[in-house]
């Protein structure tokens, strides 16, 4: 495989929602987004609120459908248009591929902490078995490294506090490490110990060859991971894209 | 390009199946493919069809038109509707299992916990006590129920312990399809919860495909891959659960999401 190959190209992407509630209105959210992200680049999307940001990650995650243009993504050097692949090919590719790790955590009530960090390396594997101690193992790791005290690691993350509950929703993201990984304002809400853990996380990937697209509101923040910022206007649009290497 | 992975031959095929009551059209052309380990769920409002649709593709009801197909062990896709009694009830007792809304309907409510998940293992041939009673005890662990119970009758069960006795009974058999009819709705929130951690669990862990029909939204998000949405009768979106939640496209789904506190 060329590892300075794109693995992430998005060419003319638009994305219109057509709100049937509201009489048929559209709403542009992106028009002509073109985007490449090759493995080792930390590509962060910068500009004001509604410029479809959070959009854009969503389509490159097939969490929302593309409207026009195209989203390849590259899978054992074979390429597949998310825009356009049937579910089963979305989830192989999340699977395989491309990871998200959104601005607020969603699990199932009542489920541990630890068993919503660790499920993403269970899988289909027995509770019992080697591979989901594991697991667990790992998960026990990264909630260390995030500090989350242990006393909560049994407790169900919905009574924790919004720092908390996204540093285990980043737990839970770096858990099985992905070519490609998303990041919706990952230290949106996080005391500086954690920021600058989450920043040396995400440096840490970038450096071992995963490819990452960011959003973060910090500058700072931006600053340390980013190998390049693109900017995006009101009018969704990805224009001109500076180094700051 | 992406062809490839939906190559491999699906479970079940279900190909433009209607069915009439009357003069009103329960479901209308309902077509779609279900692969082996996949989760479907079919939701929408009352009356919108869905359950109509699953007593059709789980071969309770007759469809009038229209052929539901399934991978048999032996004999590649086989309609099921064709197929005769003797052979739709075999594959009912091993490769199929049902979940009923109310665990009354798939239990027996006379007889204990134990013979209730043995008596699937007895239709196929299976005699001996003790390995009955230790496959038994196995799987009411596996549903996280107490072994301590098993010759009780699930009358003296709660509402959250008998739905997972009918789970435990379905999957005795180690079946490679599972309907299931609003299989969290007749419970209480808290006992909700569990039980559909359970059964994402024990899907993934059996690799088990399974058609779960809800009207409620955050339980088709939690258990199902994909998802169709019925409006009086007919599919009006299919595809990714998140997508389809996330963005829908048809105005009755956008209806249908707006219309919820939290999906």
């Amino acid at each position: 495989m060329n590892p300075t190959a794109p693995l992430l190209r998005v060419t003319e992407l638009s994305k219109t929602f057509m709100l049937h509630q509201q009489g048929g209105a559209h709403l542009n959210v992106l028009e002509g987004v073109s985007l490449e992200v090759r493995p080792g680049e930390c590509v962060v999307l910068h500009g004001p609120s509604g410029a479809g940001k959070s959009s854009l990650l969503k389509c490159i995650y097939g969490n929302y459908r593309a409207t026009r243009g195209s989203i390849l993504l590259r899978h054992l050097d074979e390429e597949h248009d998310i825009a356009y692949a049937a579910p089963r090919t979305i989830l192989r590719m999340r699977e395989h591929v491309v990871g998200y790790v959104s601005q607020f955590l969603r699990a199932v009530p009542r489920v541990p902490t630890l068993d919503v960090v660790a499920e993403p390396l269970i899988g289909g594997h027995a509770r019992a078995s080697e591979a989901a101690m594991e697991a667990r193992y790992r998960a026990e790791q990264l909630l260390l490294r995030l500090r989350i005290p242990m006393r909560l690691w049994n407790v169900p993350p919905a009574t924790f506090s919004g720092g908390e509950q996204q540093r285990v929703n980043i737990a839970r993201g770096f858990m099985r490490m992905k070519p490609l990984l998303l990041l919706d304002e990952p230290t949106a809400s996080l005391d500086e110990d954690s920021r600058s853990t989450v920043i040396e996380m995400i440096n840490e990937a970038r450096d071992s060859g995963a490819a990452i697209v960011g959003i973060f509101h910090d500058a700072r923040a931006r600053n340390e991971v980013a190998t390049r910022v693109v900017e995006m206007n009101e009018l969704g649009a990805a224009r001109a894209a500076q180094d700051t290497e | 390009m992406s062809a490839d992975f939906d190559r491999d031959a699906p479970l079940l095929r279900v190909r433009s199946v209607a069915k009439d009551y009357g003069s009103i059209a329960a479901v209308r052309e309902a077509s779609f493919n279900l692969w082996p380990a996949e989760v479907l769920a079919i939701v929408g409002e009352s009356g919108s069809g869905k359950s109509t649709l699953l007593d059709c593709v789980s071969g309770r009801l007759k469809p009038d038109t229209g052929t539901v197909e399934f991978m048999t062990r032996h004999q590649g896709m086989a309609d099921i509707h064709a197929m005769s009694e003797a052979s739709r009830r075999m594959l009912a007792r091993t490769d199929w299992g049902y979940v009923h809304q109310h665990a009354e309907s798939g239990l027996r409510m006379g007889v204990s916990a134990g013979a209730n998940i043995g008596e699937r293992l007895m239709a196929l041939g299976e005699r001996h006590y003790g390995d009955l009673r230790a496959q038994a005890a196995d799987w009411m662990a596996r549903v996280e129920l107490d072994e301590a119970r098993m010759d009780d009758a699930p009358r003296s069960y709660s509402g959250g312990m008998r739905q997972r006795l009918q789970i435990a009974r379905n999957l005795v058999t180690r079946p490679r399809l599972v309907f299931m009819d609003e299989p969290t709705s007749g419970l209480d929130v808290s006992v909700q919860a569990r039980l559909l951690d359970l059964l994402r669990s024990l899907t993934h862990a059996l690799g088990l495909a399974a058609i779960v029909v809800t009207h409620d939204l955050a339980v088709a998000r939690l258990l199902s891959h994909r998802m169709l949405v019925m409006q009086r009768g007919r599919i009006v979106e299919e595809g990714l659960t998140d997508q389809v939640l996330d963005d829908p496209q048809h105005a009755y789904t956008q209806l249908l999401v707006s219309s919820v506190l939290q999906p």
